[in-house]
């Protein structure tokens, strides 16, 4: 049988190995995102919506880090982590919390810096209205998110894509342990420089799907969405 | 029904008001007094200073020198005024959303808030459109909208920034019968306008603004029988005034 085939077989058949790997990858990427979501949406308001000194070069740096190469993500948590590291006595390094936080500091800034720019335009737009309204500054934040809402449902798509697709943080602070921290990237990697180009196959089969059918959800629900609201 | 105490913001008084953009001057030593009464409407060619003069005295503006006071007071937070923009910005809501959270705005308690977008849709004649997206309304429409919204606030003095311009005839009409219904309550109007017609149908008091001056102010049918300055006569002449 060809290598694409048995590939589809793989997937189609609910290979057990397979599964459980997919399983776990979701789970990481996906808490990681709601983590991100947690702390870069109110953090992007903020820096939307005050002054303070030194503003412009937090810009600056905070979408800077949207190109945050996952190794030096990788490699700054498992030194927090790691036995002499100041969280060390967490006990997390090569854990998928670990991971986890990993790819939380990678996607972090994507979700903030994309709030952001987001919110600091509905400000510049909607800025008249809620000033004569005497709208108070956390109704202010809450409004501006929630007018945001479907522009954040795509920063939240792309930070999602970033920790699903990347490889570099994971395999350095989860240590691609079998059963326990190996994900879909980093399974794909140890089997394809082991020759197990089926199973490398039919996780890249598994993970594009997940990636487009991620997209597509996104995009439906900013239509429907859209035709509600407006 | 007032949702509030009255709040003393009128007479508005404007004493030597200047308002500067940079090395701009968009109004310069403006003097005038917003009486309770009739509608007050200010008149004048684009870029005269109306509406820098509306936000200054909706208090969104701090003057660059001179002062404004409300009730005789210096500092005013907007509690009793509200304004609609020549260009309403909708919230991603439905129509009964925008109005409801302008009720939340103003402090109205959330038992209350069904029965007074109901009331402001019907003042607006919005009532059946109260599930639609605010954003898919027509022109006039939000131009109702943002005078329900405005209206939630129960406001004492109401400005409105050229609120039928880019209107048909038929939106313009609507406007500014809701707009009459609304002087008739009791409610001080400040609107700007540069359509003539309009301000002969609706003013009770004129101020001509010209290069961010007032040229003439006064009650409106002395203006129109007799302007008393020469870009007064222009302007109701529909002269050009550069």
């Amino acid at each position: 049988m060809p290598e694409n085939v048995s590939a589809l077989h793989l997937v189609l058949t609910g290979d057990p190995a397979l599964y459980a790997i997919v399983r776990l990858s979701l789970i990481v990427s996906l808490s990681a995102t709601l983590f991100a979501a947690l702390l870069g949406v109110p953090l992007g308001a903020l820096i939307a919506l005050t002054r303070f000194h030194g503003r412009e070069p937090v810009i600056v740096v905070l979408n800077a880090l949207m190109g945050l190469p996952p190794v030096v993500a990788g490699l700054a948590v498992f030194l927090m982590l790691s036995r002499s590291g100041p969280l060390g006595s967490w006990g997390l390094l090569f854990t998928p919390q670990a991971m986890v936080i990993a790819q939380a500091v990678l996607v972090t800034p994507i979700v903030a810096a994309l709030a952001r720019q987001t919110i600091e335009d509905l400000w510049v737009e909607h800025r008249d209205e809620l000033t004569a309204m005497n709208v108070g500054p956390l109704r202010r934040i809450l409004t501006l998110i929630h007018e945001a809402r479907f522009s954040l449902v795509t920063a939240l798509l792309a930070g999602f894509g970033r920790a699903a697709a990347e490889v570099g943080a994971i395999i350095i602070v989860g240590g691609n342990i079998e059963g326990f921290t190996r994900t879909m990237t980093t399974a794909i990697a140890l089997e394809t420089s082991k020759g197990d180009l089926v199973f490398a196959m039919g996780l890249g089969i598994v993970l594009m799907s997940i990636v487009i059918l991620t997209g597509a959800l996104a995009w439906g629900a900013r239509r429907a969405g859209e035709r509600v609201a407006g | 029904m007032s949702l509030h105490e009255p709040a003393p913001d009128l007479p508005i008084l404007f004493r030597e008001v200047g308002v500067l953009a940079g090395e701009v001057t968009i109004l310069d030593r403006i003097s005038i007094d917003i009486q309770p009464g009739a509608p007050t409407v200010l008149i004048g060619p684009n870029g005269s200073g109306k509406t820098t003069l509306l936000r200054a005295a909706m208090g969104l503006i701090p003057p660059s020198r001179g002062h404004i006071t409300w009730g005789g007071r210096a500092a005013s937070p907007p509690t009793r005024r509200a304004i609609v923009f020549q260009r309403p910005v909708m919230l991603r809501r439905s129509v009964a959303g925008n109005i409801g959270y302008a009720l939340a705005a103003a402090g109205v308690a959330r038992a209350e808030r069904e029965r007074r977008i109901a009331e402001l849709l019907f003042q607006v004649g919005l009532e059946g459109l109260r599930s639609r997206p605010a954003r898919r309304l027509s022109g006039g429409e939000q131009q109702r909208l943002a005078l329900a919204r405005a209206l939630a606030r129960d406001p004492a003095v109401l400005f409105l920034d050229e609120p039928t311009a880019s209107l048909d005839p038929a939106a313009t009409r609507a406007i500014e019968d809701i707009v009459r219904a609304i002087g008739a309550r009791g409610v001080k109007i400040v609107m700007a306008t540069h359509d003539l017609g309009e301000a002969r149908r609706l003013a009770g008091e004129i101020v001509l603004l010209h290069r961010g001056s007032v040229v003439e102010s006064g009650p409106a049918g002395a203006f129109f029988a007799a302007p008393a300055t020469e870009e007064g006569r222009k302007f109701i002449a529909g002269e050009l005034l550069v």
